[in-house]
């Protein structure tokens, strides 16, 4: 089997029209001047694939994932949506209304709306402070999508990576569909985005009275993977909340027993990056849980982690990443996080060394320069 | 095809080997015979809070995590109704800490208060977080009871409520681990990096002293046949209307259960699935809709679950339902949907073979089933269904008689957008 995936920038973000990017993504697969919706679903069916679209921060892409001796019949199908999208009207009807009866669902979760405020809060008016609104919905229009999809959708916005089998009649396949006859239309894609501009604001409280649980989210803009310092920052990172045994776990759930899960992470975008800290905790221990999770950062910038505690982050990082590398897939997916972040093969090497030698002193550093509690921004949902 | 050699310790431990050396990583998986379904009614999601407690410390190892990520491994498990699993992930080099940590847990825990205190708690906050605090979170505490009436499938893996999980004491902790945690009621898979030589050789070292313990011979109330059509009708703080109905259904070895597996994937797998295509592209009635089957070991649950857009009554959305059933009853499956459903089922298959876990865990579960070969010929038997076979057994499972229906009315709440 291979998987194939065709990568493409979202173009820039236009606070009058949030949700293009997000919805010409998703509605690639609802229809071609040859293809209707259920005949694309057909094809790809019948053949035992699988067509995902995926919309994401700084990137949209499709993904097929097929047995190689399909491939001549399910490659033409991507040929054509990407090629020849439509967006027809009913189906964008359709795809508005269920989209806002999904909504209503998600703004019933608290750790959705906690997400949303905080992205908001961290990024601004931009593409990934985007929580989409009801009336967000309200500016889809055919004409406006089809203009984005033909600027996005076009071989010199478009990264295709092949991994699984992939042989010498995979790759003349691929070339056939999406060789030298898929041509750049005289527009160019505009791929920059504004600025990113967090909000003045650091406290959000969104009460829910009967909520048995507070989503609690927390942490500030940060560095991205480009940073010389965002290994080093990771392995803070995993000291904190990156992984089971984690001071946040430790604490607050095998301690206290506070919550089911809490975690800390980094998301590393292009335009910027964020740390954060999130939970889901009983309604009456909220504050008890946020006064923690603030001891424990405390904690981290005042005193030296243990040798010992050092280096057992070193081996379960260590072998977090070689378990990583499991199978061809995730080794694609190990390639996309250096390639798009603009980082060589070195990026890898550079972080496990790194990781072999860094100091509790260093972790102290890292601390202590980017978590300062007077920048964090909090969201809590529910009670508080 | 998924090659492995398989051997039984003295005390009863039947150990799988399955070489994979494509990968750097070994797993080793380790199946309890016991789930949700062995508890006793009165003391209910016990199996899953005993899943937290076997992380809590074992006899000579007084923290399982601490020592397992110091080699770089990764570890979780889950409790269904029919069994617990466990699995470990690390560099194949140091498989050895895995033998270790599983084995000392098998011959006994610490058994400390303070695990179990603090692991009820946790527990009750993923009864909250999952199952109280979510919109439609509660649909299996209502739903499952409404289907059975004696079977202990009746409950959820997190418990019937939370009072049964605040009473959990160190004695039921203690009874629980000698009735199901021993050899012969456990099921060990290795694989990855490793080879089949030295697996023997480390699993006699570790598992061979401890003792077989004693066997637990499951004897379970049977669900009778339903006689009448059930529903419940429950207005709730939820966004939208939602439309749940409950068949009885055959067990996962039982005559007809790959027919209506496949069932399963003509109403909705994917965009070009039946309810999707009918309900909510032509006909406009439902946002969404899915069919699936539990996979239940007992006999099971097919669920067909949909939220009706908010014109549309939820008579006209039932009855709909209840159309795409009668086409499956009176209507063979014409040739190139049958055919459709099967090359998924199979490109499935070749898929779920890139990921080692996913092998052993499979192994195992074929293994307690009767025999981990079987995941080997699982593709040959759906390849092997006849549409006038679905047909029968959709006309077996799709009646009225047979279906319990529970309706969520949304309560107009207040929403906060942000």
């Amino acid at each position: 089997m291979v998987r194939i995936e065709w990568i493409f920038s979202n173009l820039r973000f236009d606070p009058a029209k949030p949700l293009l990017n997000v919805a010409v993504n998703t509605m690639l697969t609802e229809g071609t001047s040859i293809l209707s919706a259920s005949q694309i679903a057909d094809q790809i069916d019948f053949y035992g694939a699988f067509l995902q679209v995926d919309y994401g921060y700084d990137h949209s892409q499709v993904t097929l994932y097929t047995l190689n001796k399909h491939l001549s019949s399910t490659l033409p199908v991507i040929k054509d949506i990407l090629t020849d999208s439509i967006f027809p009207e009913s189906e964008l009807e359709t795809f508005i209304r269920n989209q806002q009866q999904k909504l209503q669902v998600s703004l019933q979760k608290n750790d959705i709306v906690a997400r949303r405020a905080f992205n908001k809060a961290i990024y601004g008016d931009t593409i990934y402070g985007l929580g989409a609104d009801f009336d967000d919905y309200k500016t889809l229009f055919r004409d406006d999508m089809l203009w984005h999809f033909k600027q996005m959708y076009q071989p010199s916005n478009c990264t295709i990576l092949i991994a699984g089998k992939v042989d010498k009649k995979a790759l003349e396949l691929l070339t056939i569909s999406f060789g030298s006859d898929w041509i750049n239309p005289t527009v160019e894609a505009n791929t920059t985005q504004p600025e990113l501009k967090a909000a003045y604001e650091h406290l959000y409280f969104i009460e829910k009275p009967a909520a048995l649980q507070s989503a609690i989210r927390m942490g500030l803009p940060s560095i991205t993977r480009t940073h010389p310092d965002f290994p080093a920052l990771q392995v803070m990172n995993t000291v904190l909340g990156g992984y089971f045994g984690s001071r946040l776990m430790a604490n607050i759930r095998e301690d206290k027993g506070y919550t089911y899960g809490i975690g800390s992470g980094i998301s590393s975008l292009k335009k910027g990056g964020a740390l954060f800290i999130a939970t889901e905790v009983g309604a009456d221990v909220c504050k008890a849980a946020i006064t923690e999770i603030e001891k424990e950062i405390n904690l981290l910038k005042t005193e030296l982690v243990s040798e010992d505690e050092l280096s057992l982050v070193r081996n379960y990082m260590l072998g977090s990443l070689l378990g990583s590398l499991e199978n061809v897939l995730s080794h694609a997916d190990k390639f996309k996080n250096i390639y798009f972040s603009g980082l060589g093969y070195e990026y890898y090497d550079q972080y496990t060394q790194v990781i072999r030698s860094i100091t509790a002193e260093e972790v102290l550093q890292m601390a202590n320069k980017y978590l300062d509690l007077d920048k964090f921004y909090r969201v809590i949902v529910g009670k508080y | 095809m998924v090659k492995f050699n398989r051997f039984t310790l003295d005390n009863g431990l039947r150990v799988i080997v399955h070489e994979d050396h494509t990968t750097p990583m070994a797993v080793l998986n380790i199946l309890y015979d016991v789930g949700a379904r062995d508890e006793d009614p009165g003391q209910t999601g016990f199996a899953h809070l005993f899943e937290h407690l076997m992380f809590g410390g074992s006899v000579n190892i007084p923290q399982y995590d601490e020592p397992l990520q110091r080699v770089g491994g990764e570890n979780n498990a889950f409790t269904s109704n029919d069994v617990t699993n466990y699995y470990i992930t690390l560099p194949a080099a140091n498989i050895e800490t895995a033998f270790w940590l599983e084995s000392d847990r098998m011959l006994s825990l610490a058994f400390s208060e303070k695990s179990l205190e603090v692991q009820r708690n946790v527990v009750i906050e993923e009864f909250k977080q999952r199952y109280l605090n979510q919109p439609y979170g509660d649909v299996w505490l209502r739903l499952r009871p409404l289907v059975y009436k004696k079977h202990p499938y009746q409950w959820a893996t997190i418990g019937k409520e939370i009072k049964h999980i605040e009473d959990a004491r160190i004695e039921d902790v203690k009874a629980f681990f000698k009735k199901h945690y021993n050899p012969q009621n456990a099921i060990m898979v290795v694989g990855g990096d490793i080879n089949a030589e030295q697996v023997k050789q480390l699993a006699e070292k570790w598992f061979a002293p401890i003792p077989a313990g004693e066997k637990y011979h499951r004897s379970l109330p049977q669900e009778p046949e339903q006689q009448k059509e059930r529903r419940e009708t429950v207005t709730a703080k939820v966004p939208l209307n939602d439309v749940y109905i409950a068949f009885h259904m055959p067990g996962r070895l039982e005559e007809g259960y790959y027919e209506i597996d496949l069932v399963s994937d003509i109403l909705s797998r994917g965009n070009s699935s039946r309810l999707h295509r009918t309900l909510v592209k032509d006909k406009q009635l439902f946002s969404e809709i899915h069919a699936y089957n539990m996979g239940s070991f007992d006999r099971g649950i097919f669920v067909i679950e949909g939220k009706p857009l908010e014109n549309v009554t939820i008579e006209t959305a039932e009855a709909a339902i209840w159309e795409e059933l009668e086409k499956l009853k009176q209507q063979p499956v014409p040739a190139n949907e049958l055919t459709k459903v099967k090359n998924k089922t199979e490109s499935t298959m070749v898929f779920s073979e890139m990921s080692l876990l996913d092998k052993a865990m499979n192994l195992a579960q074929f293994e307690l089933l009767g025999d981990a070969d079987w995941l080997n010929k699982e593709t040959d038997k759906y390849l092997a269904i006849t549409s006038e076979q679905i047909q029968k057994q959709a006309q077996a499972i799709f009646r009225k008689d047979n279906a319990s229906t529970l309706i969520y009315l949304a309560e107009k709440v207040d929403l906060v957008s942000s």
